[in-house]
């Protein structure tokens, strides 16, 4: 889980979906989402391998290291 | 011209009165008037996809689970906003998914995706050629999931003991192949089918194999609960016509399936009378 104190002014890197993403400042998942322009898309986020409840979006900061999954659903049988 | 009995009331008011409403299709407590199973993967666009599960009638439609494209198409149309899941039953896959740890882990973000949705499709695959189910790694899969309170609907191999394992273990519904997905050869081992469904004490579904209208009235006439299928509409050339032709078939199996289909003989039997014969 991301760390609840963090310093929020400096740059973090974590990995998104796989690559590495560099936050100018520290963000929590909602803070996130809204950056890529998600917010209130049908996404699911997983923060190290563990969901993210949505109820959870706005209170779960995210910290150095951290590796984030944002999911849809597409296409599949 | 399309060809229009007369009396054609007539017929169908006899028809219902002679016709003993079917059950519907019971999956964890939920009921469904539709037999027909449809997944939304290869078709051309979003407009296709929507309109050849509308054509379907399908109740119940498979999505995957996908990592969000980051930054590149920020407008793209959302699946779920065409397909939605208050107008249909979603039922997320695992499709992709070579452990049972890449499954559950899946099926975890579907949940969350579908806001406590715990209806899933498990499929654990063994290799990229077959796309045949690793069955040690599905029956793993299950246990976790179903300990986890997910509803499983789970895809495997034609092997009726590996059937029965999945229903005792608790799944919702079984789901051998009839061949290999996407590969449109229709109901390759019809006799372990029949075995599987002999002893069934959870729905059976096919999943998989189905080409075209006839192998999904043969399914259905084996006895199965219902029929999961994609690249049979979506690859047919065209896709719309073909959802609607799979929506036939699956009541015309289902129906024959019911109706009992007479015994097959080795020689004529004359259908017209002897008697009165002008000679």
């Amino acid at each position: 889980m991301g760390a609840l104190f963090v310093n929020r002014s400096c740059p973090m890197q974590i990995t998104l979906n796989g690559q590495p993403h560099t936050l100018a400042q520290a963000l929590s998942v909602a803070e996130l989402l809204t950056q890529l322009a998600l917010t209130g898309k049908r996404v699911a986020v997983e923060l190290n391998q563990e969901i993210v409840p949505r109820s959870a979006h706005a209170t779960t900061l995210l910290a150095d290291g951290d590796q984030v999954e944002v999911v849809h659903a597409i296409g599949g049988g | 011209m399309p060809l229009v009995a007369a009396n054609t009331g007539d017929c169908m008011t006899s028809a219902s009165l002679t016709t003993p409403p079917d059950a519907p299709l019971i999956i964890a407590g939920r009921s469904f008037e539709s037999r027909l199973l449809v997944g939304t993967g290869k078709y051309k666009d979003m407009a296709e996809t929507q309109a050849a599960i509308e054509a379907s009638g399908a109740q119940i439609v498979t999505v995957a689970v996908r990592r969000t494209n980051i930054g590149q198409n920020p407008d793209e149309p959302n699946l779920l906003d065409v397909i939605s899941p208050e107008k249909y039953t979603i039922l997320p896959n695992t499709a992709g998914c070579y452990n049972a740890e890449e499954a559950v882990r899946t099926c975890r973000l579907a949940r969350e995706l579908l806001d406590g949705h715990d209806l899933v499709k498990l499929e654990v695959l063994a290799d990229q050629k077959t796309l045949f189910p690793n069955v040690v790694e599905t029956l793993k899969a299950a246990e976790v999931l179903i300990k986890d309170g997910f509803k499983v609907m789970v895809y495997t191999s034609d092997d009726p003991i590996i059937a029965r394992q999945l229903a005792d273990m608790g799944c919702v519904a079984v789901m051998p192949l009839a061949g290999l997905i996407g590969s449109g050869l229709g109901i390759c081992n019809p006799y372990n089918l029949r075995i599987i469904l002999e002893e069934a004490q959870v729905p059976v579904l096919v999943d998989a194999g189905v080409g075209t209208a006839s192998d999904a009235t043969i399914a259905m006439e084996l006895g199965c609960a219902a029929v999961l299928m994609n690249t049979a509409i979506a690859h047919a050339q065209q896709p719309v016509l073909m959802a609607q032709a799979m929506k036939h078939a699956i009541i015309a199996g289902r129906q024959a399936y019911l109706a009992g289909r007479m015994p097959r003989k080795l020689y004529a039997q004359a259908s017209s009378p002897l008697d009165g014969l002008i000679r």
